[in-house]
């Protein structure tokens, strides 16, 4: 089966993003195909490169990157959810004017109608959030 | 909007229901559930909305939001019949759980109680809820 995901909670604070990644795991594990994870409201925080979580404990960002590099998992933030909260890859920083980027290469911006056209494409689309 | 406004979905149009399910302040849902319900329009898909507990107070007339410095999006709701957006479903204990009848809303709705809801939500392709 062709799952999409849309994560709408931010790392750490919340488990939405954990419970996310574990069902695309274990979905992975049992030979479906993850085509795409879209991350919304404050699910955008899921792709800051900058994150520096203690040492004993899990890094949600590597974590995903590492899974949509080894398995072609697109990871999707939303643009206009992610500036409002400070979060720019390379081009939007400097289209904004601003002195530094933040979001993990792995990751790709993009506007919400990547989320419709995955639910449009897979065979479900499953929301991890409040 | 650029890439992400690729309409070459196949002439695929399944059920999309976007649940709103959260107070229009207080927390961002609503407002950005909103602007993917309008980007939904341009798919052409089967569109329509349910709000339930506290997402019926989206829809109450009068709202004034002055004190909060955030922007009033009422009107964005009326606007959605523009968008081809037309099917909005209530429910009928969440509105009485609260005081509420449909004249207090500033649209045009479909009352039904949780068990209709239910079912609707059942016949759905995509249900994406905020």
């Amino acid at each position: 089966m062709k799952f999409a995901i849309l994560v709408n909670e931010g790392p750490y604070q919340h488990q939405s993003s954990d419970t996310a990644f574990k069902f695309a795991q274990a979905a992975i594990a049992k030979g479906h195909e993850v085509s795409r994870v879209f991350f919304y409201h404050d699910g955008v925080n899921n792709a800051t490169r900058l994150t520096v979580p203690p040492v004993d404990d899990r890094h949600v960002v590597n974590r995903w990157a590492e899974l949509g590099e080894k398995h072609g998992v697109d990871l999707v933030v939303c643009i206009a959810a992610a500036q409002r909260r400070g979060l720019l890859d390379d081009n939007e920083a400097k289209r904004q004017g601003k002195d530094a980027n933040n979001i993990h290469p792995a990751f790709r911006i993009s506007g919400l109608g990547q989320l419709v056209e995955a639910g449009i494409q897979s065979d479900r689309l499953v929301t991890f959030g409040d | 909007m650029s890439d992400e406004m690729d309409m070459d979905e196949g002439g695929t149009i399944k059920k999309f229901m976007f649940v709103n399910r959260k107070a229009p302040y207080g927390s961002i849902y609503a407002l950005e559930a909103l602007e993917v319900v309008l980007i939904s329009a341009a798919f052409e898909q089967d569109v329509s909305m349910a709000f339930v507990d506290d997402g019926v107070y989206q829809l109450m007339k009068n709202i004034n939001s002055e004190g909060t410095e955030i922007k009033n999006f009422s009107k964005t709701y009326r606007a959605l019949e523009g968008y081809d957006i037309e099917k909005l479903y209530v429910e009928q204990e969440s509105l009485e759980a609260r005081g509420l009848t449909e004249d207090n809303l500033i649209v045009d709705v479909t009352v039904l109680p949780a068990a209709e809801m239910g079912k609707l939500m059942a016949e759905q392709d995509v249900v994406i809820s905020h």
